[in-house]
């Protein structure tokens, strides 16, 4: 049997080497905050003729817009980003183009956001993921109840989703410096579904490593969760598999619209799997054992296999 | 155990094919015989306008004045000929809003005209001297001044679109073809009016729109009940009459989101996603065979019932869907697979231990339950704290997600538990699959 439990401090130090330098990218660069948290006007436009990209920002420049990001978004249109403009701005924006670039423009999508409804939306995001995780914590804490120590199964279980929040976040980080990649609602959507993912996973794993104590496995807790963990393995990698399957095909063949919220639960799902198995169970040994103590010699338990 | 699974078979059959025969284009119950489209699909205008309720008249209650500026909004964008609009308000610690929906709206650009303006209709008076020319301001324009006259109570009252009935109609003017706004007054208004026409008679009347001059014809003769106004386009001109109908907002609005999303976007999306959905199915079916074989197969029957009962409940709700919408029913159908895996896993398990088949699939089943439900559980928190997120927002995306993968998990578990079960039970009752390599176990 694989000891998973025993490498624990390895994946500890797994994690801690994906976190820390994701961590420090968001104390430095935070998250490149799109139109629906830092307002603005943001929109797709379809040209009937092809535009090069300094044509088209020389042609914005001459209309007295200099601080707009312009980005190709395929199939020769291109996706600007600017400060909130109103509506007759934003007709006189198009017209001004269509004339100076000679060509139809067709707004094919625009979002526009003032900054009184930008203002709340980082508060109550905030809010609504901690009133998740506070939630599952006092849920996982009353479906163990009759385990010792309810309250710690529930504490790691938040601990080890954080752990997949914080990954989450620090990769988007990453990728807002080296991608331009943006945040918006659907990014929160995809970390909230996360939430919910991840626990899904690290229940099954819990799940499992109590049904082993009340079977009495062993006398060492660490075998048990050991046995929990392994014994989830298959379920865990193959559900993992099915999962990302349906959402790998859907970042890559479902269209742009989605991507945020697509790519934040890839990376949420992955991460999921991993602490499930590396990172939920080990925490719930530490905390009975510390983090240092070597297994006992295990009497080997008896059990057909 | 076994007497209860022929009842449970016909039960599942029977919804399945009712299902199927819902979510055929053009079928449903409830009049629902089409699925609800979301804005992002179908292309359209989502609009946000904040409410400024410090404008509003101090003896009317925000709530009446929220309320009014909804009716006439409901008002005005039914009259504009859009299908199945939207209107709601949403009331928060950052203020009042009006949020609209208009799908498949072609002209945002006049639909914002019509929306947002609060269409206060006015008619003034020239401020003249004691020769009778008029009075200039610094930039040398005409004054005017709102007219006066008594009303049937002697009390004095400004002309104002208030004594307006709502039947305003676009006319076009017989010799010019022009376009004008015919309109009619109310007892009240056609007593002001005779008294302001019979006092400007050769004088110019000026007609206001939210203080903005739209004409300043010259009376002729006094008039009481009714009136055309000129000098508009033909646009401006349906506009106004669509707005005098309505009734001018008491408050002002101001437009604080707008998302536009072109039809041929919202097509383009959604052929995309379906496409993701079919592709993402067909390898999870293919992996559960290959692994599970046998069991595999029967998970991915109840997978299959498991799709077309949510496209069924989709429709009979009916869920509004959405791109991310879509994206939630696609991940539940990932994590619908995951109680099958679990199962499955078990029963494999159990089989190892060298239980029968029988026994083995009950024993799979029962000792799956408490993950299936506690993992689930947690997706449901996600979900509801989702909702209530995306209502903060009046964000139709984020519902749209919250509400499909609540559904689709809901749904899930109800698969897991009643269909793959009773496709298990029966197949085995049938003898059908009695050998363990056919659920994945390698013979010792």
């Amino acid at each position: 049997m694989i000891d998973l439990v025993g490498k624990r401090n390895w994946f500890f130090l797994i994690s801690a080497i994906v976190i820390i330098p994701g961590i420090i990218s968001l104390a430095v660069f935070g998250l490149k905050p799109g139109v629906d948290f830092s307002s603005g006007t943001a929109m797709t436009l379809h040209f009937d003729k092809e535009v090069e990209q300094s044509q088209l920002r020389q042609e914005l420049t001459d209309l007295g817009y200099d601080n707009v990001v312009v980005q190709p978004a395929g199939e020769g249109d291109f996706f600007l980003r600017l400060p909130e403009i109103s509506a007759e701005e934003t007709t006189k924006l198009k017209e001004g183009l269509e004339t100076g670039l000679d060509t139809t423009i067709t707004i094919s999508s625009l979002y526009s956001v003032s900054p009184i409804v930008a203002r709340g939306t980082v508060r109550n995001t905030i809010i609504a993921i901690v009133v998740a995780a506070v939630a599952i914590l006092l849920y996982i804490t009353w479906a163990f109840r009759k385990m010792p120590n309810p309250f710690r199964w529930g504490t790691c279980a938040v601990i080890a989703l954080i752990h997949d929040l914080v990954v989450v976040i620090a990769i988007f980080s990453i990728l807002g410096w080296v991608a331009g990649v943006e945040v918006d609602a659907l990014f929160v959507t995809g970390v909230l579904a996360v939430v919910g993912v991840s626990v899904n996973n690290i229940v099954v794993v819990f799940d499992r490593i109590r049904e082993n104590m009340k079977r009495g496995v062993s006398h060492d807790f660490e075998v048990i969760v050991n046995y929990g963990i392994t014994e989830s393995l298959g379920r865990s990698l193959n559900t993992g598999l099915a999962t990302i399957f349906v959402i790998l095909a859907l970042y890559l063949l479902g269209g742009t619209t989605t991507h945020t919220l697509v790519l934040a639960l890839l990376i949420g799902i992955a991460t999921g799997i991993y602490s499930s198995l590396c990172i939920a169970g080990q925490l719930l040994v530490v905390w009975e054992k510390g983090l240092t103590s070597r297994r006992k010699a295990a009497p080997s338990p008896a059990r057909s296999l | 155990m076994k007497r209860a699974n022929t009842p449970l078979l016909i039960f599942i059959l029977v919804l399945f094919g009712f299902c199927v025969w819902v979510i055929f284009p053009g079928h449903g119950i409830f009049g629902r015989d089409d699925f609800k489209l979301g804005l992002d699909l179908r292309g359209g205008s989502h609009l946000v306008y904040s409410i400024d309720l410090t404008k509003k008249d101090p003896a009317q209650t925000d709530a009446d004045v929220i309320e009014g500026v909804k009716q006439k909004i409901e008002r005005r964008v039914n009259a504009y000929g859009v299908t199945e609009p939207i209107v709601q308000t949403i009331r928060n610690e950052r203020g009042s809003f009006v949020l609209i929906q208009l799908p498949g709206v072609k002209d945002i650009d006049e639909a914002l005209k019509l929306i947002g303006q609060t269409a206060e209709l006015d008619f003034r008076e020239l401020v003249v001297d004691e020769n009778g020319s008029p009075v200039l301001d610094e930039e040398g324009k005409e004054q005017w001044v709102i007219a006066k006259a008594t009303g049937s109570d002697d009390e004095e009252r400004e002309l104002t679109g208030k004594y307006l009935k709502p039947n305003a109609q676009v006319m076009l003017t017989q010799q010019t073809n022009e376009p004008e706004v015919a309109f009619e007054w109310n007892s009240e208004g056609a007593i002001l009016f005779e008294q302001i026409t019979q006092r400007n008679l050769q004088k110019p009347l000026g007609i206001f729109l939210d203080n903005q001059i739209i004409s300043a014809p010259t009376v002729q003769a006094v008039i009481k009940e009714k009136g055309v106004i000129t000098g508009l386009s033909l646009e401006e001109a349906r506009t106004l009459a669509i707005q005098l109908n309505s009734g001018s907002l008491d408050v002002p609005l101001t437009l604080v989101e707008r998302r536009d999303i072109g039809a041929t976007l919202g097509e383009d999306s959604l052929r995309k996603s379906l496409m993701a959905g079919i592709i993402g199915s067909a390898m999870v079916i293919l992996f559960m065979i290959a692994y599970y074989r046998f069991s595999g197969f029967v998970a991915c029957l109840a997978l299959l019932v498991f799709v077309v009962l949510n496209l069924a409940v989709f429709k009979l709700i009916p869920v509004v869907l959405t791109l991310p919408g879509i994206a939630g029913f696609i991940v539940s159908i990932g994590m619908g697979v995951d109680g099958n895996v679990l199962v499955c896993e078990r029963l494999k398990e159990e089989l190892r231990r060298g239980r029968t088949l029988g026994a083995a699939i009950e024993e799979g089943f029962r000792q799956s339950w408490s993950a299936i439900l506690d993992a689930n559980v947690t997706v449901f928190i996600a979900c509801i704290v989702l909702y209530w997120l995306g209502n903060t927002f009046g964000n139709f995306l984020v519902i749209g997600f919250a509400t499909t993968l609540f559904i689709g998990t809901a749904l899930s578990m109800f698969t897991q538990v009643v269909v793959t079960r009773t496709f298990m039970r029966i197949f085995v009752g049938f003898g059908v699959a009695k050998s363990p390599g056919a659920y994945g176990v390698l013979k010792k």
